[in-house]
């Protein structure tokens, strides 16, 4: 076993993981929108004092939580079709993903709702407002900002999780680095710079969202 | 429960401003009120003392409908607070009738309860606004009128964690004001103070007595305060109201021993 780098490789390939780079990011993306709404109203819907919704909501969430997300991804684009529901491996991908890091996030949601004070709902009634108001104007502004450390780590985590969507052929920068390795017989130069790309999004990104928790933090006057 | 006992409406010339009606309210096994009849007249003040768990606070979060009842109705201007007429007979209320019925009564809380995360204009200005559909140049110009009744207008653009609990307070005390209450609720208000802020808090509530025809229901442990301003106190224990009257005979001649060992006892601790 000889070290052997190859610049030149290395340069020809980077345009195209770059490329795949772009879809990484739209995967990892889409997929925490639709974890960020999902996720807020599978906590609304544990609080909403109907047992029957908050029982199921709350095994919905611990079976996601429980089960591998690679074995989600199978299932929805596998086993989706044998009940007509047949998806591209994007949209699959995003289901999947998104719905797996739903659970996660409902669960940081709840906990910052849980930790705002009691007395700021009763002031609220105090005033007379109304359920949605009270939400919407009071209680998420005050969970919002305790929050943001834990919504940061999964938009860090769904970025990495990614390369899972590779299993059925979303071309991110996983599946890219494995069809460069299978056609040029190097895997060295592509899965290193895969890892360079990573570090590269992930470092800065925890930097900004701890910015970012500063800023809302100020912003609110809190 | 039968609820047949109970008119849907007071009739004309017997209309308090409150009235608890064989009001009960236990968790569980736990009897925390039994019973209470209790009338407050418009413009009344009435002060609530006694020990812990005697059950006053609950008389307060009860009518500001904080707590739910298990018996009895609560009446306010002649109208049954958690319970609405249907069919001829009482039933619980739906949340529209309970949020019509909860804006004639307002509320201020031991630990404040400002919101954090807006200035004291903003926390006066957010229920006349929102609950109330006030224009913001409406709802500005009360807010500011009612903090410079509290003597907080020159902190008016400051959020709550700039403030001392005193000041706190007085911005609470304004927020509830704004929403134009017809009966006002103090729980406490001055026990979390430091000794050398309560009195600019109670100056603001003396005010309140002397200048406006609001009622008011206090539960307090200033049984100084309690004595000048009410015009009635009522003495809780036990779940029961235990002993009332105006302030000069329950401080001055109490006649149940209970009263007589609470007064002593909160004396000796003074």
């Amino acid at each position: 076993m000889s070290f052997n780098w190859r610049w030149d490789f290395t340069w020809d390939i980077l345009p195209r993981l770059l490329a795949a780079t772009l879809n990484t990011l739209i995967a990892a993306g889409a997929g925490y929108a639709i974890a960020l709404v999902l996720g807020l109203i599978l906590a609304l819907a544990q609080r909403t004092g109907w047992r029957g919704l908050t029982v199921a909501v709350r095994e919905f969430v611990e079976f996601i939580r429980s089960t591998p997300l690679v074995l989600q991804i199978f299932f929805v684009f596998y086993v989706g079709p044998q009940f007509g529901i047949r998806l591209s491996p994007w949209t699959s991908g995003m289901i999947a993903i998104g719905l797996h890091y739903s659970a996660y996030l409902s669960e940081v949601y709840r906990a910052g709702i849980e930790a705002v004070p009691k007395g700021q709902w009763e002031a609220c009634r105090a005033i007379n407002m109304s359920t949605r108001d009270t939400y919407l104007r009071i209680i998420i502004p005050q969970a919002l900002p305790p929050s943001i450390a834990g919504m940061g780590n999964y938009l860090v985590g769904i970025f990495k999780d990614t390369p899972m969507l590779s299993v059925i052929g979303v071309a991110e920068l996983m599946h890219t680095a494995n069809a460069i390795g299978s056609e040029s017989y190097r895997f060295l130069e592509p899965y290193t710079l895969v890892g360079v790309i990573f570090l590269a999004i992930s470092l800065p990104t925890a930097g900004l969202i701890r910015l970012f928790e500063g800023w809302v933090r100020r912003k609110l006057g809190l | 429960m039968d609820m047949s006992a109970y008119p849907l409406e007071l009739p004309e010339g017997d209309r308090p401003m409150v009235r608890f009606m064989n009001v009960t309210k236990s968790y569980g096994k736990l009897v925390v009120l039994d019973q209470l009849n209790l009338d407050i007249s418009e413009g009344e003040m009435v002060s609530v003392i006694g020990p812990s768990g005697s059950g006053k606070t609950t008389v307060l979060r009860m009518l500001m409908t904080l707590e739910t009842i298990n018996g009895g109705v609560i009446y306010v201007d002649g109208k049954p607070l958690t319970h609405m007429p249907k069919n001829g007979t009482l039933v619980p209320a739906d949340e529209k009738y309970l949020r019509r019925m909860r804006a004639s009564i307002g509320m201020c809380f031991q630990h404040f309860n400002l919101f954090p995360h807006m200035t004291a204009l903003q926390n006066c200005m957010e229920g006349p606004v929102q609950v109330l559909g006030l224009s913001k140049a409406e709802a500005r110009a009360r807010s500011e009128e009612l903090l410079t009744m509290v003597g907080m207008i020159d902190k008016k653009d400051q959020h709550p964690s700039r403030l001392s609990g005193g000041q706190q307070q007085r911005v609470a005390i304004a927020r509830a004001l704004a929403m134009r209450p017809k009966v006002m609720l103090f729980d406490e208000v001055t026990s979390a103070l430091d000794p050398e802020v309560i009195g600019e808090v109670t100056n603001v509530i003396r005010k309140l007595v002397t200048e406006h025809n609001l009622t008011m229901l206090m539960v307090t442990h200033q049984m100084g305060f309690a004595r000048d301003i009410s015009d009635r106190v009522c003495f809780f224990f036990g779940g029961k109201i235990e002993e009332q009257g105006p302030p000069d005979e329950l401080f001055g001649n109490p006649q149940r021993d209970r009263t007589k060992q609470f007064l002593s006892a909160v004396k000796d601790a003074d």
